[in-house]
């Protein structure tokens, strides 16, 4: 089968081929590759390791849910939009809260986009125009590995034809993989992305005399360097990473850098994009926003919608031990989550729905296996840059679909709660 | 002898490409390692494949330790639940943990490194 989608990272690369008799996929890179390559699944739907019946599953977990006094309903970013669509629904009926993986990903810039807007574009565009393209606390050879050759390093566009007419600068605490492909590396301290921005700022609208001779462990010689490329650029993009939105000043350290495009826009054309991580993490950000007006952290106990990053994301509300069940969606919060957000986990009820096992699953009292979308399932998804794709089902599967489970459940909450 | 040093956790290639089989030995592999400069790596006298502790003010984990191209003093763990251990949970009121930059003391050690299921157990 030709021009298969990829469901791993947010690139959702649609142009793999998939060999139905070797149930194997070219063209994919390696992370895309492991995607399609056949592994462990969870077989059965089960209670407390005991395998039952999809329908036997399902009751048992609503009947947690709908007894919960405010359930936690996170994860989101490995599925469809239609099921995600369902699970904001579902968080609403049941007076629960909605997170999804961005809130420990690039929710950051989400709020650095609340307060200055977002100078953006396509994919497309960074191919066919980009002569100058920033990697900042992003390493794409290894999180998204045919990112550069499809869009932002040696993909030959329309008015930037190949590697040669586009200048790549890497800014990152230590020379990754991206770095050494790099036309400039500037290696800063870790935590000082934001007083670098600001440098680049200063300079910029001519005040250079403010900025001292080192900034975050680099010259002001070359952060004029720096500066003078990024003026003189037809069309530039800053994709970062979780350099910018994990380290000290997370939100700030975005707001600086639009601020930073914003300036340069005044003298040319300059966009800045987030390097989004699962293929449909900006699905699980987009549906609830166009569903009830937010991206993540959506708290609904009092019948409508409040949005509190403070309060309402997954690791404040398993800190303050203010949920007391758990419904996790395509998502590995155990493995991702600080320890004290798992010691919550492993305290309450938790339901899970995923094609794999993984450490949610031994701490999960309901197991609930699901197809894979793009392989066994079909579906949209957003990628990275907003686009919407259609996942294509390459083989027939027994397993339901995330959107199948949910509308189950949510058809039965409905019983319950009207 | 510790080092004093700044850690930082991040995507790799590997933790990637088996983060959909957690529950096996190559995710194991994958991501209970920590990477240390050169230097820092010979003044904890170290060999390839010894175990270090790794200690912050919110937790301490034992990983594998390995040589790799990092500045002096900072040292990568990648993402996942080893480098969870000890990564800084407040989240500045934006919902995000702090994963990077994080000050940790790093000593050679002869304690196991634990398996998954033993470190979750441990949480």
């Amino acid at each position: 089968m030709q021009d298969i989608v990829c469901t791993f990272c947010g690139s959702v690369c649609d142009d793999g081929e998939y060999d139905l008799k070797k149930k194997s996929v070219k063209k994919f890179c390696k992370l895309g590759s492991s995607k399609f390559a056949e592994k462990e699944r969870i077989k059965a739907p089960m209670i407390d390791g005991k395998e039952v019946s999809y329908e036997e599953a399902i009751d048992k977990a609503v009947e947690i849910l709908v007894n919960a006094k405010r359930p936690l309903l996170y994860g989101w970013a490995s599925t469809a939009n239609e099921a995600i669509r369902l699970g904001v629904i579902l968080a609403e009926k049941l007076g629960g809260v909605y997170d999804q993986c961005a809130s420990v990903c690039h929710a950051p810039g989400t709020l650095a986009t609340i307060e200055e807007g977002v100078p953006g574009g396509t994919l497309g565009s960074v191919k066919n125009r980009a002569d100058v393209v920033v990697f900042w606390g992003s390493n794409p050879m290894e999180a998204h590995p045919r990112h550069g050759m499809r869009y932002s390093i040696s993909a030959k566009g329309l008015l930037v034809k190949d590697r040669k007419q586009r200048k790549v600068i890497v800014v990152d605490v230590r020379p990754t993989k991206t770095a050494k492909i790099a036309d400039i590396f500037i290696q800063i301290k870790p935590g000082y992305d934001y007083a670098i921005f600001s440098a680049l700022r200063a300079i910029i609208s001519g005040n250079a005399d403010a900025v001292p001779s080192e900034v975050g462990g680099v010259a002001k010689e070359k952060l004029i360097e720096l500066a003078d490329i990024m003026k003189n650029a037809k069309y530039g993009a800053i994709l970062y990473g979780l350099g910018v939105t994990q380290s000290r000043g997370r939100d700030r350290n975005v707001e600086n850098a639009i601020k930073l495009v914003q300036l340069l826009n005044r003298t040319t054309r300059w966009i800045i994009w987030p390097m989004r991580g699962h293929y449909n993490v900006v699905g699980a950000g987009e549906v609830p926003a166009w569903e009830v007006g937010y991206q993540y952290a959506i708290d609904f106990s009092r019948g409508y919608p409040r949005f509190s990053p403070a309060e309402f994301s997954a690791v404040e509300v398993l800190k303050r031990r203010d949920c007391d069940a758990a419904l996790i969606v395509a998502s590995d919060p155990v493995a991702h989550f600080p320890r004290i957000a798992v010691q919550h986990l492993k305290r309450i009820p938790v339901i899970q729905i995923d094609p794999y096992p993984n450490m949610t699953t031994l701490v999960a009292k309901i197991v609930i296996p699901s197809a894979v979308y793009g392989i066994e399932a079909e579906g949209t998804a957003y990628r990275m840059d907003c686009i919407p794709l259609r996942l294509k089902k390459i083989i027939e599967t027994n397993y339901w679909t995330d959107e199948k489970i949910l509308e189950e459940m949510l058809r039965r909450v409905e019983k319950f709660k009207g | 002898m510790a080092v004093v040093v700044e850690l930082i956790t991040g995507r790799t290639l590997d933790q990637g490409a088996t983060v959909e089989e957690k529950l096996t030995e190559e995710y194991f592999k994958a991501v209970s390692y920590i990477e240390l400069n050169q230097e820092d790596f010979k003044q904890l006298n170290l060999k390839e494949g010894d175990r270090v502790k790794v200690t912050t003010d919110f937790g301490e984990v034992v990983v594998f330790a390995k040589k790799a191209e990092l500045p002096k003093g900072v040292v990568f763990i990648p993402m996942g639940p080893y480098a969870n251990m000890v990564i800084d949970p407040a989240t500045d009121g934006t919902g995000m943990p702090q994963f990077k930059g994080i000050k940790a003391k790093i000593e050679k050690t002869e304690e196991k490194v634990k398996t998954i299921k033993e470190l979750l157990e441990a949480i």
